[in-house]
């Protein structure tokens, strides 16, 4: 049997109770929601928390207010509850189906939005069992020193891999941070850092409390993921695309990857290239040559890395192929 | 603000509905859903497969919900309805997808069983009416390691109509497969010429002790008595 460690538990009735056991028990402790990124990695001792905080069932958390500006989704909000939503069907229809993509249909039911934008980096060398781990030595995720992936690499590598992350940045969303002291708002991209220890800028003490994300005024988005199974894997190459078109021209563009680095990647030449241009074959040729330079996948999940770099192309490609329709296509 | 326990290797004590049934329980504070079922309410037909939440074998409905009982905390179902594979039957007798999942043979070493027959429920509790796909979709994060996929969409498929009060039963390709017969013992060998022809049909019409059914059979598919 794979079980838990032995850790505290809390359950706090409010967002303030919460920031406030959070500052209280210091850096040993960890918020949970879902549970379904956190307790696995406990099983396997990739985390070891001496404390759990848990905010799952805080209603102040679940809410997804549709205001004029856009809409802030609480970042305890259940994925399969979003994912079915019909006013984020019909205004995200992108969002929709990136959250769809998550896992499967059981772990959408319990994981949430905030769970999924802070999830664990991965990596082949990291996503194992304690005795794995052991056996080959420890890599510098967790106890040990040295990076199997690269082994000069002074940083870990372990891979982004949040289907909902590229699409959300492609459409300009934002986060909003609080702790027990402080409450600010940052663009969502600036929450992730490229490394795959330090992988959030959120600060220890603080909670990710809602993502809010601008109406969409003429905005489409769409995803992409390559994965080995169709029925549910983590995405070890992912596109977000999203296009503002004036008329038949495209006025503004946003191209992020997933899965090829320890945070998410923008796509500025790529985005520079359909500016201006009508979304057709050949801009979208143009813009999937230019993604394929700076995405850079390492050797550390399934598939030959030089293979998910060839297929940046064809998947920024296809995210664009298909925002081409009238209606934007399917999102 | 209290710690919900406070001394590590103390035990909890909740209150809970399991399969209807109000329960209390205690339990160390650190186990999941599923050793809690297993371990201290003797419900062992929630299984351990992967217990990281990538098999589907422990799956419950929690509030109706199919969830993976490995990633739940115990301590997180105060107050909560949690339904197992116990409870599916009734005094009425099996529910129909018990019964779909028999009839069908939708169960090979039987082991993801239990998490198909509640995520199926809970599909069904939702959506009378599924399409195939939604079917498929709705089970993909149940796996069965002998692969009998076909079958237990199958039977889901067939429980559906018959929750929805039709009078259906199995259809003959999903008990004997489209490669056999309708006495379902003998294959249906390829003519060569693109048409099926079935080798033996009379031997098969005599096994059945019908031998006059044979060419009567044969006339809905087209094929040529040999």
């Amino acid at each position: 049997m794979l079980r838990l460690p032995r850790f505290r538990y809390f359950v706090p009735r409010t967002i303030s109770e919460a920031t406030a056991m959070k500052a209280d028990s210091g850096s040993g402790s960890v918020f949970v929601a879902g549970g379904t990124d956190l307790y696995p990695n406990m099983k396997r001792r990739q985390q070891t928390p001496a404390a759990v905080i848990s905010i799952g069932g805080l209603p102040e958390l679940r809410a997804v207010d549709f205001s004029g500006d856009g809409v802030a989704i609480g970042a305890g909000a259940i994925l399969s509850d979003l994912e079915n939503d019909s006013r984020i069907r019909e205004a995200y229809p992108g969002l929709a189906h990136a959250i769809a993509e998550i896992s499967t249909p059981l772990l959408r039911n319990m994981g949430t939005i905030g769970g999924n934008l802070l999830l664990d980096t991965r990596c082949n060398y990291y996503d194992q069992n304690f005795e794995w781990r052991q056996a080959i030595d420890f890599c510098m995720k967790k106890d040990g020193q040295i990076c199997w992936v690269a082994p000069g690499s002074p940083r870990c590598l372990a891979v982004q891999s949040a289907d909902s992350v590229p699409v959300l940045i492609a459409l300009k969303a934002r986060v909003l941070l609080v702790s027990a002291a402080d409450r600010r708002e940052i663009p969502l991209e600036d929450l992730y850092r490229n490394d795959g220890i330090d992988y959030a800028t959120r600060k220890p003490e603080e909670l990710l409390t809602a993502v809010w994300i601008p109406r969409p005024d003429g905005w489409r988005a769409a995803y992409r993921k390559l994965r080995r199974r169709g029925s549910f894997d983590f995405p070890v190459l992912s596109v977000g695309a999203a296009v503002r078109r004036e008329g038949p021209r495209v006025e503004e563009a946003r191209i992020v990857l997933g899965g090829v680095a320890s945070a998410p990647l923008r796509l500025t030449d790529a985005e520079e290239r359909l500016k201006g241009r009508p979304l057709d074959e050949d801009s979208i040729r143009d813009a999937a040559d230019a993604a394929a330079r700076p995405s850079r996948p390492m050797d550390n999940t399934d598939f030959s890395f030089l293979w998910r770099k060839e297929m940046t192309k064809k998947y920024v490609a296809s995210a664009l192929r298909a925002l081409t329709g009238a209606e934007g296509g399917r999102g | 603000m209290a710690p919900s326990n406070d001394f590590l290797r103390s035990k909890s004590s909740i209150s809970l509905h399991v399969n209807g049934e109000p329960v209390e329980v205690s339990f160390a504070s650190y186990k999941t859903l599923l050793e809690v079922l297993r371990e201290d309410l003797q419900l062992t037909g929630t299984k351990h497969g992967c217990e990281l939440g990538e098999c589907g074998a422990c799956a419950v409905l929690v509030d109706g919900r199919p969830v993976l009982s490995c990633l739940v905390l115990g301590l997180a179902c105060q107050g909560r309805a949690v339904e197992t594979v116990e409870g599916m039957a009734s005094a009425s007798g099996l529910h129909p997808l018990q019964k779909t999942f028999a009839e069908l043979g939708a169960a090979q070493c039987g082991y993801c069983t239990p998490g198909f027959l509640l995520t199926a429920q809970a599909l069904l509790d939702a959506n009378p009416s599924p399409t195939f796909r939604q079917i498929q979709e709705a089970l993909a994060g149940n796996i069965c390691r002998c692969t009998g996929y076909i079958k237990i969409y199958e039977a889901v498929e067939l429980a559906a109509a018959r929750l929805r009060g039709e009078d259906a039963s199995p259809r003959r390709e999903t008990l004997y497969g489209t490669d056999f017969d309708d006495s379902g013992l003998l294959p249906v060998l390829d003519a060569g010429n693109g048409s099926r022809a079935t080798s033996g049909s009379e031997t098969a019409a005599v096994l059945r002790g019908q031998p006059d059914r044979k060419t009567e059979n044969e006339k809905p598919d087209g094929r040529e008595p040999r």
